[in-house]
């Protein structure tokens, strides 16, 4: 029991850990800014599925890239894109999306557990791509998140008006004007890009904590257009910055603390939105009668 | 002279989607301020004619023109009121939320909030009677809250011409009097004309300048009382059809329900 304990937590030389892993936790505060923003748009274009689809082909890249030598990042990147591209372009109505999803995710697992076993490597490097990173970030890792993460997050700013109506209110948003189809083969790349970046942390089988979970919180206890993204930028930054400051000095994978984090959020986010939809329900009805 | 001209102005227009025709040589002009109900039954073409109204849907014949321009995407001066559907994303919003979006959604860029804004915003809740119920997430109002919302939304960008798709389907009555009052209202203020299309002329029909009834490839544009009579309606369909008027109201008995695939193709378009 004290092994495992000892396993989880172990807080000796906190400090020197501390100046070791500041890049881990710079990177996890940066990914946690674009994932939690993004976040938004893929609750209200109902896409949390999608999203996993896309990071078991982000996941088969990243593999090819080890294989290849052409770099984790940049095949992991290259996965998603593909991925994503292809979710946006042949599935636009929403049941499409979900058997195209379904198609791709098994075969880009499959080609990413290929790519692994004929990769002579190191085991665990192996397991991270999977289940998330347990080594420090390098400098140039670091710069290829902030690179992206930046990316994604003025994507997102630009776009930001036409990209909420057209996520919220498509048919009135093309009836203005709005070029909805563009849009939403956009949003896919951008979601392709903040796949790929939360996979380098956390792993391609838990890149929903960082992607849905945040947002989906907030949700829950907001319902405003400025509250809502902030929130959960706010969770994201949390759950990753404090699941890497947990894991530091243990000899654990960072992913289980970030996704315990953001579980116990939403469940917090939940009990307390349930009093918020009552307050709201009972004004409702006051105001009805 | 300005003023007589059409805001819309259809001529000879065909729309072909696939195989089928929905309708041949159409021709409408409709005056500022004038509310044209368009009717007839589900895979009839109303919703079409609307999105070519909008430059979604190209005529395969024949031109439409808006104020005097070519029908294009995106074009500013039309409003358009979609149908109130209880699974919508859009529920999740908070009401004036969704009027911002008719006032500046379409441009790129944050919603930065500003006294102006905010003013814009609340002139237009006040001019719909939804003030007091703005800030409450749209999913906790009524059909008819919803709707007026609607109304607000499209009225933001100060249209020449309002397109309505349904806009009182699954209200009940007395929302559907509310609404289709208010927009009523709107356009004689204002001076819009009006597309409102519609499976029940019932509610709307005392408002109503003309109709257009669309049926089985052709069409009659009319007075109420011009074309919702049994024989204009006979003809139009083919068949049988009796127009009954009882109490005040209009009941069309006999108009032959259009086949599934029909409507289905209704939907894909």
């Amino acid at each position: 029991m004290s092994d495992w304990w000892s396993a989880l937590f172990d807080f000796r030389d906190y400090g020197e850990l501390l100046a070791l892993l500041h890049n881990s936790i710079l990177a996890g505060a940066v990914l946690g800014i674009a994932g939690g923003l993004i976040g938004v748009f893929v609750m209200t274009r109902d896409l949390a599925f999608a999203v996993h689809g896309i990071s078991e082909l982000s996941f088969a890249g990243a593999a090819a890239g080890l294989l290849l030598g052409i770099g984790v990042v940049e095949g992991s990147i290259l996965g998603s894109l593909v991925a994503a591209l292809l979710i946006g372009l042949l599935g636009s109505r929403a049941r499409e999306r979900n058997s195209i999803t379904a198609v791709l995710m098994p075969f880009g697992l499959g080609l990413g557990i290929l790519c692994l076993a004929l990769y002579p490597g190191r085991a665990t490097t192996k397991f991270g791509l999977l289940t998330g990173q347990i080594v420090a970030v390098d400098d140039p890792r670091l710069s290829a998140l902030a690179i992206v993460s930046a990316i994604v997050v003025i994507g997102l700013l630009v776009m930001w008006r036409p990209l909420t109506f057209a996520s919220l209110d498509a048919e009135v948003a093309a009836a203005r004007g709005v070029p909805v189809r563009g849009i939403s083969i956009a949003f896919m790349l951008l979601l392709g890009l903040a796949v790929a970046a939360s996979i380098q942390i956390v792993g391609a089988l838990l890149v929903l904590s960082i992607l849905v979970t945040p947002a989906a919180a907030a949700l829950r206890i907001s319902s405003s257009q400025l509250w809502v993204p902030v929130l959960s930028m706010l969770f994201a930054v949390t759950s990753l910055v404090g699941g890497i400051m947990l894991a530091l000095g243990s000899s654990v994978p960072i992913s289980p603390y970030v996704t315990t984090i953001s579980f116990v959020i939403y469940l917090v986010c939940r009990l307390a939105g349930r009093r918020v939809r009552d307050r709201r329900t009972l004004v409702a009805s006051e105001r009805a009668v | 002279m300005r003023v007589t001209d059409p805001v819309l102005s259809v001529r000879g227009a065909r729309l072909a989607l696939g195989a089928r025709t929905l309708w041949t040589d159409l021709d409408l002009d409709v005056a500022p301020g004038e509310f044209v109900a368009v009717l007839g039954a589900n895979g009839s073409g109303k919703t079409s004619l609307l999105r070519a109204i909008l430059g979604e849907h190209r005529l395969s014949d024949g031109g439409i023109l808006v104020d005097g321009r070519p029908a294009r995407r995106g074009d500013r001066r039309i409003g358009y009121i979609p149908q109130q559907r209880g699974q919508d994303p859009a529920l999740r919003i908070r009401g004036r939320d969704l009027v911002g979006l008719g006032v500046d959604g379409h441009r790129w860029g944050l919603p930065l909030p500003g006294r102006e804004r905010r003013a814009r915003i609340d002139v237009l809740l006040a001019s719909v009677g939804g003030s007091h119920y703005a800030n409450a997430p749209v999913a906790l109002l009524s059909g008819g809250e919803q709707q007026r919302l609607r109304v607000a939304q499209a009225l933001a960008g100060d249209p020449l011409l309002m397109l309505c798709d349904e806009p009182l389907a699954s209200l009940d009555l007395r929302a559907q009097r509310v609404v289709s009052e208010l927009i009523d209202r709107h356009r004689r203020e204002r001076g819009f004309g009006v597309m409102f299309v519609t499976h029940d002329v019932n509610p709307i029909l005392g408002m109503v300048d003309r109709v257009l009834y669309l049926a089985g490839g052709r069409f009659r544009i009319g007075t109420p009382d011009e074309v919702l009579r049994s024989e204009v309606l006979s003809e139009l369909y083919q068949a049988e059809v009796d127009v009954v008027r009882t109490r005040g109201r209009v009941v069309i008995v006999g108009a032959p329900d259009h086949t599934h695939h029909e409507h289905e193709l209704e939907v894909d378009a």
